[in-house]
């Protein structure tokens, strides 16, 4: 293993991380707001977005992300609409995490009992009041865990991007991989780096989980 | 008086099985009418079609003169004047017992919290609850979170109070105290419709009984009268399947 190498291309990877991070940032963010729109057009049985809502997360969530950011880099350019490889990377992200989520959520409000929304409901509560008060928070206590694996996909699947000519991380790596040829090296600290920014979301989500166990969210069980 | 709740021919049925075959009756203000029958007689659904839970195939319901049935848009604010509480209490799991009793309130309601807290802990206390406002609903027993739940439904300040089957999932021991908080609303003058197997406490609490079979009202009237003299077959068989006799009935016996 050649250190001198490494330490060399540490700021390449730094960057490369930055946009890896930056983006699949942006991604999550948008995926949980669009999930959470999806998932309550669903469990409301909002007409005709309810349908919408399972025709997108079909399409979704059954083809892959690589297609997903042809289609919208190379696609639609061809019927007028072109968009800057940064907006292709958030809506291609988005696109498919938003389905992720939306699933992630739906589980979480499907185990929230249906009696809990009637209570609501009859304490005068407003849907947007009663969604937010009281089946969100219970939604959310078992949705946690699901939640925070899609955000580790998903901040994996910006490895994708590189197709966008984006300079995220595993296209620093391969840049240099097929300019300097040190294979070992730069897959090493490609893996490396991935695992720096995933193992601190890891350990975020666990700690998330077990605070909700201890304060009994969502359990109505006695501890 | 003032007639509360006017129920007008109500039919309703799930999946084509009529479980609603027209309904009709009239509760006036500050009184109780206690609807019985046999399980699967429509008890329940008549009273969630009240407060619009479950939409009426046809018929009315008005609450006041105001019509109440077939809306969909604004029943929140019909619900803020129809109570409801259930047999499963449905307390709010991550909220402690006195976030319970504001959400509607300060929510619903936009009242003040400071005065709705006030008002929360002497309703506690009236019902044998004091210092319990920070307890979670999973560290409370059965009877009491019930007791948790009619203050809940209670701070709204509601002008009908339904109560369906609210003591059925209680051990026997917690039965009665929750049923003398309602007997003690009865006498504030609440006007209440109680579904409930309590047949002593049905007599107790009526003003009106209400006997429900297979959808349709089989026959009712005063509580003297339902419990003592029913006019039907159905409902002596009903009341026999209780053993219930109340206290008049043994006392004829001995008469005999």
């Amino acid at each position: 293993m050649d250190w001198s190498f490494i330490g060399q291309h540490i700021p390449d990877y730094l960057s490369g991380a930055g946009v890896t991070l930056r983006f699949g940032l942006y991604g999550v963010g948008c995926s949980l707001l669009v999930g959470l729109i999806c998932c309550l057009c669903r469990y409301f049985r909002v007409p005709v977005f309810t349908w919408l809502a399972r025709l997108y997360t079909e399409l979704a969530r059954n083809t892959p992300l690589l297609v997903q950011l042809f289609f919208l880099y190379a696609g639609l350019p061809r019927v007028g609409v072109k968009l800057s490889a940064d907006a292709c990377a958030v809506i291609g992200l988005t696109f498919l995490g938003g389905a992720y989520m939306a699933e992630a959520f739906r589980s979480g409000l499907e185990s929230v009992d249906q009696t809990q929304k009637e209570a609501g409901e009859c304490i005068g509560l407003t849907r947007g009041q009663n969604i937010r008060y009281v089946l969100l928070p219970q939604a959310l206590a078992t949705a946690v865990p699901a939640i925070f694996a899609n955000v580790i996909f998903l901040i994996k699947e910006t490895s994708m991007f590189s197709v966008l000519a984006m300079m995220d991380l595993m296209n620093v790596a391969d840049t240099l991989r097929t300019s300097g040829g040190r294979t070992v090296e730069v897959l090493f600290m490609l893996a490396a780096a991935y695992l720096l920014i995933l193992m601190p979301v890891s350990l975020i989500a666990y700690w998330v989980e077990r605070r909700l166990r201890y304060a009994g969210f969502g359990d109505q069980r006695p501890v | 008086m003032q007639t509360m709740l006017k129920v007008e021919n109500v039919v309703k049925s799930f999946d084509g099985t009529g479980v609603l075959k027209g309904v009709s009756f009239t509760l006036d203000e500050g009184k109780v009418i206690v609807i019985v029958g046999p399980s699967g007689c429509g008890k329940s659904t008549l009273l969630r079609c009240i407060n619009g839970l479950e939409q009426v195939d046809s018929g009315k319901i008005y609450l006041k003169d105001e019509l109440i049935s077939g809306r969909t848009r604004d029943m929140h604010l019909v619900r803020q004047k129809v109570g409801m509480v259930f047999q499963s209490y449905d307390l709010f799991p991550h909220m402690n017992v006195m976030q319970n009793l504001l959400l509607g309130p300060t929510k619903a309601l936009r009242k003040n919290g400071e005065e709705v807290r006030r008002e929360a802990l002497a309703m506690l206390r009236r019902v044998g609850l004091e210092g319990k406002e920070n307890a979670l609903p999973r560290t409370l027993s059965g009877g009491q979170k019930q007791r948790v739940a009619l203050v809940r439904a209670m701070l709204m300040h509601p002008e009908l109070l339904l109560l369906d089957e609210i003591t059925a999932a209680l051990d026997p021991e917690m039965v009665s105290e929750v049923l003398n908080v309602v007997i003690d609303l009865a006498r504030d003058g609440m006007t209440m419709a109680i579904v409930t197997h309590e047949m002593r406490f049905a007599e107790a609490v009526a003003d009106q009984v209400l006997f429900l079979e297979d959808g349709m009202a089989a026959e009712s009237g005063p509580p003297e009268q339902f419990f003592h003299h029913p006019q039907t077959e159905r409902a002596r068989r009903f009341l026999r399947s209780f053993s219930y006799e109340s206290k008049n009935s043994r006392k004829e016996k001995q008469d005999e």
